[in-house]
């Protein structure tokens, strides 16, 4: 078996290649700059067109809800002519149970018009679900690859529920222990059955979501006469944050772009013995920060999805917030809705407690619950696998080792993580990938402003100060 | 519940194999991964008959073929919901009192 890994990954390029459908060279400016917008339009497809296509496939349109109880609760606690308007798009609507059914969408859609007998795709996620669901209906054959288990063969019940799904959907299933070589049997699989790669990180994933962004400003203009002044969008691998503000965008929205995270700093996403010992299998630090000052780190050449282009902030909060919070959804507002879902609804909370009554937050999704997804299950799951479970101040939990579910909502206070600190590291791995002694052009100046939000001089400044370090 | 120990030729099964040993697997991983194989599950249509711990092919629902070791027949998902979190039973309660009181005095 020696050197299979070395093997595959030789051909990557090959494969990938024939597999995205897409060939990424064309859009390569330098080591470090490519034409991302040219490579968001190269799949051809208006905006109206990809909701066209997500309407044929029970995707979208999904409920957008005020939240007057827990608006309310709020403004309980706020200060006097504080505690902004909350709002939710209800995405666990959607036909596989959450808004990536609207990123498999137009993979799908490409897959069949392209004449692939099959998607494969890597995840644990929602979005297996997704591609499974939406497969289904193009009749197409779907392989979802899951890290699903540590060396124990014990599984986070959220993901057994996940191959539950995607085998209900008449997926094939390939579960696999802890690892990165998850990627490299992905290949195998791709050069094995010559199927379409459904990335999460693909052109067609991300442009599917931008009818997110853009429906909720037009729902939104419905009701209250304007687009929200704030989103909160659960934060991991930046899809979710990068579609929403470009669909925003395209509404004419100035909407305030906040992507939130479940803090589990200090856990080993690598880790066989860290694997089970948290609560939550996405919209975690441990994706949202890596993707954000990285997201070339993804299975495709170029990642179509930028978070740091698009968040204007980045609030992270804790796990014991998101259960408290799914509790109180469901008891106020009867929604029950899966804990990844509500990470954003926790940190909407805190967020909305310091804005003034006139503004409007609405959070960009929900997912669905159930066996195994449910915030009990995760509790329990946490409690078998050691990890201390207790009532009391939040900001005392220690990721891995205890849960602090708070006692009072005051007490969720959504933290906010540095911009300029992932900027400063994107910038760092930029440079790193680019090779030793390569010079940054003007143009690769621009590019890095543009991708990371800020500016050239900023962008200066900081290689700058890397040089020296 | 006796589990079935054995399989027919069509049945629906799981079988287990390894991908790559310790020394196969990928640099920098943690010491704790490092240490482990990677292992792999897939369900599928047994080829043939076989018993618990032989050695068998299957042909999956893309209509692969994939050779391991049967684990299981007829496998099946028992995951729950589990009993409430003592921590989160009385948040409905009080949280209703509070936005109630809050409307109440004029809120």
């Amino acid at each position: 078996m020696a050197g299979r890994t070395e093997a595959i990954m030789a051909r990557k390029g090959e494969i990938m290649k024939r597999a995205l459908g897409m060939d990424y060279a064309q859009f390569e400016r330098s080591p470090i700059a490519f034409d991302y917008e040219a490579m968001m339009s190269a799949h051809g497809y208006s905006l109206e067109q990809i909701i066209a296509i997500q309407r044929s496939g029970g995707v979208g349109k999904t409920p957008l809800l005020e939240l007057r109880n827990l608006t309310d609760l709020v403004r309980s606690y706020a200060e006097p002519g504080f505690g902004a308007r909350l709002f939710v798009k209800d995405e666990a609507a959607n036909m596989a149970g959450s808004f990536k059914d609207r990123r498999a969408s137009v993979s799908i859609h490409v897959a069949k018009e392209k004449g692939y007998a099959g998607v494969i795709a890597a995840t644990s996620g929602n979005y297996g679900a997704a591609v499974s669901s939406q497969a289904a209906r193009a009749g197409l054959n779907c392989i979802i690859v899951q890290e699903a288990f540590d060396s124990r063969h014990v599984g986070q019940p959220e993901i057994i529920e996940k191959s539950r799904i995607c085998e209900a959907f008449g997926a094939e299933v390939v579960q696999l222990t802890v690892g990165p070589e998850l990627f490299s049997h992905m290949l195998e699989l791709l050069d094995e059955t010559g199927y379409l790669a459904a990335s999460l990180y693909s052109a067609f994933g991300i442009s599917g979501i931008e009818s997110l962004g853009w429906e909720l400003a037009e729902e939104m203009t419905a009701l209250t006469g304007a687009p929200p002044t704030h989103v909160v969008v659960t934060h991991a691998g930046g899809g979710n944050t990068t579609g929403t503000a470009r669909g925003l965008r395209r509404a004419g929205a100035t909407t305030q772009v906040v992507s939130a995270s479940v803090d589990l700093s200090g856990l080993h996403m690598a880790s066989d013995a860290d694997f089970n010992r948290k609560s939550f299998t996405t919209g975690h630090t441990g994706f949202g920060v890596p993707f954000a000052t990285w997201p070339d780190r993804a299975d495709v050449p170029r990642n179509a999805a930028r978070a740091l282009r698009y968040m204007d902030r980045y609030l992270t909060v804790t796990q014991g917030d998101v259960f408290y919070v799914t509790e109180a959804m469901a008891k106020l507002e009867g929604l029950e809705r899966g804990p990844s879902g509500n990470t954003a609804m926790a940190a909407a909370i805190s967020l909305a407690r310091d804005l003034p009554r006139d503004a409007t937050v609405v959070v960009q999704e929900t997912e669905y619950t159930g066996a195994g997804k449910h915030h009990w299950a995760q509790l329990n799951f946490a409690r078998e696998n050691g990890v201390e479970v207790r009532a009391g101040d939040p900001t005392e939990s220690v990721p891995g080792k205890s849960i602090v579910i708070p006692e009072r909502p005051e007490q969720i206070r959504a933290k906010d993580f540095d911009l300029s600190k992932l900027r400063r590291s994107y910038v760092r791995n930029a440079l790193a990938h680019a090779g030793e002694g390569y010079a940054p052009t003007s143009e690769d100046i621009e590019f890095l402003a543009v991708d990371t939000n800020s500016d050239a001089a900023s962008i200066e400044a900081i290689v700058a100060s890397l040089k020296e370090a | 519940m006796t589990e079935t120990t054995r399989c027919a030729p069509g049945d629906w099964v799981e079988v287990e194999s390894i991908l790559l040993e310790p020394a196969d697997r990928s640099a920098n991983l943690p010491d704790d991964t490092a240490a482990q194989p990677l292992r792999m599950w897939v369900k599928g249509f047994a080829r043939t008959a076989a018993g618990v711990g032989d050695e068998l092919t299957v042909e999956t629902m893309t209509g692969r073929e994939v050779t391991g070791v049967l684990v299981e027949v007829n496998p099946g998902y028992f995951h729950t919901f589990g009993k409430p979190a003592p921590e989160l039973t009385a948040v409905g309660r009080d949280l209703r009192i509070r936005v109630a009181a809050y409307r109440k005095a004029g809120g």
